[in-house]
């Protein structure tokens, strides 16, 4: 069987580069077994084209560097293989982030200001004691907890989403996932009623407009129709213990 | 624009050595800024799957372990190449780390009491974990331990900790520079006072100012190209910045891992967790061969000894077919849809991903692949590098040196957090006692050198190789002559190509000339650090000749207690035309050398007496620049204590050598 030859159609622009315009460009490789876009696009970066900018690098969708638009829907690019894909190829940056240059984008920014809205961290009980020995938990819970947290920020629920589209204060379906995370975390201080200020207004839940497709394109399966059910139904339940 | 500024401690690296460096120096009220290559959540730390070691001793299989057993399975890890000093800091303070990190919510997988059914050596078992265990924190078993140590939240152990760690970070506030790297150290030749930097957004150089520079930059995987495990930024920047200076040594840069199962061809690691939970390794005949090759650890011996009857296989031309290569196979069949879509998961996803296929159905291709390096910044036990003042280093990128010549799974995860703690809370003693006093002249010049660099590279025109093309040879050179099975000869061949290439990146041109960030200068502007890495790693191979740990020198297969009981230094100033090689002991003896009780059991014994060894150790590291460490921090050596270690956890004793 002879291989295929490949199409790449590929956003550029360089915007430190003062004669950059934004624009399409093509490039042709003949496909080889297993390919995937992390050696696609490594192998035009060094054989055709080296000023070409993109993000990799666990390569093996653990560390969440290279979420893009392939054929206009995010996912991580290390993961997928040329032969799941037409012979052309079109492949854009993730909107909703700041473009850096071509296919890489600014999560960092972005995820950072996240966690600091939705205070991404365990918010202590009490200071940690080196003498003593560990808090025991129900291995179940932990695992309930492992689920949500093995959310590795790749951006491409961002992307997705139409609210954070055009929304930049909306914590997204990622932030949406690290409160869950938290509120479900016995070590965790925060009362429920601490939460309904992080989640019950538009930057929050109730920003959600229910498009879920987040839901479809998260790259590590996570359950995101249940977190935002489990949270919908948290600041409800919250905000008619109020009123009562 | 240019521009200087300053700062308190700048940690170079946002890892979880890093960053766990970064939170004590924090919360002592310290300005901190951390330069990573990409935002820290993507740090290689991530990709830590099966476990941490920690003597927790909470399922029934880790019944009797201590910091003692940690201690001893390390140092006979080590191959006796570890500074036992730090390797009893190391035992005795992981339990508290794996703790702090529950306590910064990481959800390590817990202890279900009642019977919990595991595959131990071949075989399926039902054991009851102990009801008054139930909740606390599980292991599992990892290669070269006596006791199941490993902690673990499934395969993505080392993603819980990093995320949690840096939340941490962020609620401390720290000044995290994603995107940021150091191009040189700034210092007047006495001590460090920051760095020059670059920013990979835009492509500015500036300087940072400070008083405590923390280098946490991982490891130099990738001078082994695509042979490795490590992540594309593992490049060894660290020791790069540290070597260039001339001043800091580089310790034990020949002492390079080899993860047994690296998948094959990509090097995607599967979990060593794979093993520990009772994977097997099977040839093209399908027989398990580490039965009979270890039967007392089977595949479960250390990661050096499984990596070389793993590839001798692969020699005597058992190895499977493939077009890249013979490989082995890993074989997980028997464990089990449910284990391996959650103990797992992370494997499951990797085989489903990358090879298509299910592992409870099929078996998965391996074979070992560069993974760890135990060699980096040479420092005390505090973490201050040799004959700089104001420079530290911890994690990967340093030489502790708790790992010697192997390093055990689970063990380095622990050494991020360990080494982080205390580390940070020495930078943190030390930098509120010193005042910023470098002129900005000194910057400057650092600062012009590195933009001299830079427009050579822009300026550079003719016929040169690519960058990439050099990576490229730098990467075979290092797989097939500097690999697991090393000689005289190839070793010879191989510092000599390796100089030539070298030289040669001097002549490389650059295709991308563009104003920002420019990828490929941004590569160009690491290559020829990772050509000196790759030399002096060669260079220190072919002078050792012995073989211990993962150092193996087919001829001369002995470990050579007599002559090669200590670390090699190497010093080599970006100016300078030859690097130096210095020797100094590996540190005072506390378990005296012998037999590991898996691998090759002979040995060349030493001939001095362990007295007039460790009497000798401290002026003999301090005459090669080790500067004399504070009051110990968390623990110290506890002379003798690992004795009846084994007995008061019913573990008959392997060969520890000649005592006192």
């Amino acid at each position: 069987m002879t291989a295929r030859k490949l199409t790449f159609e590929i956003f550029r622009f360089n915007p430190e580069d003062p004669e950059s315009e934004p624009r399409m460009q093509a490039f042709t490789l003949e496909e080889e077994p297993y390919m995937t876009l992390f050696r696609a696009l490594n192998r035009i970066r060094e054989e055709q084209d080296s000023g070409l900018q993109f993000d990799f690098s666990c390569r093996s969708a653990v560390c969440g560097s290279c979420g893009m638009m392939v054929n206009g829907r995010p996912t991580l690019a290390c993961k997928t293989l040329t032969s799941d894909l037409a012979a052309t190829v079109r492949l854009h940056p993730l909107p909703a982030f700041k473009l850096i240059g071509d296919l890489s984008v600014d999560t960092g920014t972005w995820f950072r200001a996240m966690a600091e809205q939705v205070g991404a961290w365990v918010h202590e009980r009490a200071p940690f004691d080196p003498a003593a020995v560990e808090e025991p938990m129900d291995d179940e819970l932990a695992a309930a907890i492992y689920e949500s947290d093995r959310c590795i920020e790749c951006g491409c629920c961002v992307a997705s989403c139409g609210v954070a589209n055009v929304r930049p204060g909306f914590v997204a379906p990622a932030g949406m996932n690290r409160i869950a995370r938290f509120m479900m975390d016995p070590r965790d201080a925060r009362a429920d009623t601490d939460w309904f200020e992080v989640i019950s207004d538009d930057d929050g839940v109730f920003g959600c407009i229910g498009l879920m497709a987040c839901h479809d394109v998260c790259p590590k399966e996570l359950p995101l129709l249940e977190v935002y059910a489990y949270l919908r139904r948290k600041a409800l339940g919250t905000a008619f213990l109020r009123k009562g | 624009m240019e521009r200087i500024e300053s700062t308190d401690v700048l940690v170079i690296g946002g890892g979880l050595a890093g960053e766990r460096c970064a939170m004590e120096a924090a919360a002592a009220g310290l300005r901190v800024t951390i330069l990573s290559l990409v935002p820290p959540r993507r740090s290689h730390s991530c990709a830590a799957q099966g476990g941490m070691q920690a003597a927790l001793a909470n399922c029934f299989m880790a019944e009797g372990d201590s910091p003692d057993l940690h201690f001893l399975d390390t140092v006979r890890g080590s191959d006796w190449g570890a500074d036992q000093e730090v390797a009893r800091i190391f035992a005795d303070n992981a339990p508290i780390a794996v703790r702090e990190l529950a306590h910064f919510g990481v959800p390590w997988t817990r202890v279900r009491p009642g019977p919990n059914q595991y595959h131990i050596k071949g075989e399926k078992v039902v054991i009851d974990e102990p009801a008054h265990k139930a909740g606390m924190i599980m292991h599992r078993d990892f290669g070269g331990t006596a006791k199941w140590r490993a902690c673990y939240a499934a395969a993505g152990t080392g993603h819980a900790a990093l995320y949690a760690v840096d939340g941490e970070v962020v609620r401390l506030g720290v000044d995290v520079r994603d995107r940021a790297e150091a191009l040189s150290l700034v210092h007047d030749g006495g001590r460090c006072w920051g760095a020059v930097t670059r920013c990979l957004r835009s492509g500015r150089l500036g300087v940072t100012l400070a008083r405590s520079t923390v280098i946490a930059t991982g490891g130099y995987g990738r001078i082994y190209g695509q042979y490795t495990t490590n992540a594309t930024i593992n490049e060894g920047t660290g020791a790069s910045l540290a070597m260039d200076t001339g001043l800091v040594p580089l310790g034990n840069m020949e002492a390079v891992q080899f993860h047994p199962t690296g998948l094959w061809p990509s090097g995607i690691l599967v979990t060593e967790g794979c093993r520990g939970d009772g994977g097997y390794l099977l040839n093209r005949e399908m027989e398990r061969f580490m039965v009979e090759l270890e039967p007392a650890k089977q595949e479960l011996a250390s990661r050096d000894v499984v990596s070389r009857h793993m590839m001798q296989q692969i020699i005597d031309g058992k190895g499977v077919d493939h077009p890249a290569g013979p490989h082995l196979w890993l074989d997980l069949r028997h464990l089990g849809v449910e284990h391996l879509t959650t103990k797992l998961r992370e494997v499951f996803e990797i085989c489903r991903d990358f090879l298509g296929i299910k592992p409870w159905e099929e078996l998965i291709p391996v074979r070992p692949t560069q993974h760890y390096s135990m060699g980096g910044v040479r420092v005390n036990k505090d973490g201050e590098a040799y004959s700089l003042a104001g420079l530290y280093a911890a994690g990967e990128a340093a030489c502790w040196d708790m790992h010697g010549f192997n390093r055990l799974g689970g063990n380095s995860l622990a050494e991020t957090l360990v080494a982080g703690r205390i580390v940070g809370q020495k930078v943190a003693e030390m930098t509120r006692r010193v005042p910023l006093q470098v002129d900005t002249g000194t910057a400057s010049e650092f600062l012009d050198r590195d933009r001299d660099r830079v427009r050579a590279w822009l300026e550079r025109s003719g016929e040169g190789r690519s960058v990439y093309a050099i990576r490229d040879a730098i990467g075979e050179i290092m797989i097939n002559k500097v690999g697991i099975f090393r000689t005289g000869s190839d070793l010879a061949e191989a510092v000599e190509e390796l100089r030539a290439l070298h030289d040669e990146v001097d002549r490389a041109v650059l295709g991308c000339k563009d104003p920002g960030v420019n990828p490929e200068l941004s590569f160009a502007l690491r290559l020829k650090g990772m050509a000196r890495l790759a030399l002096v790693t060669a260079m220190g191979a072919s002078a050792r000749t012995e073989s211990r740990g993962a150092h193996c020198r087919v001829d001369f297969p002995d470990r050579d207690d007599a002559n090669w009981l200590n670390r090699t230094l190497v010093r080599w100033g970006r100016e300078d035309s030859d690097p130096d090689f210095e020797y100094e002991p590996v540190g005072l003896l506390d378990l005296p050398p012998g037999h590991r009780g898996y691998g090759k059991a002979s040995h060349v014994e030493m001939t001095d007496t362990l007295d007039d060894y460790n009497g000798a150790v401290i002026d003999e590291q301090r005459r090669h620049g080790m500067r004399d460490p504070g009051q110990p921090v968390g623990s110290e050596l506890k002379p003798g204590a690992w004795r009846d270690a084994e007995a008061r956890a019913g573990i008959k004793a392997i060969g520890t050598g000649r005592s006192r």
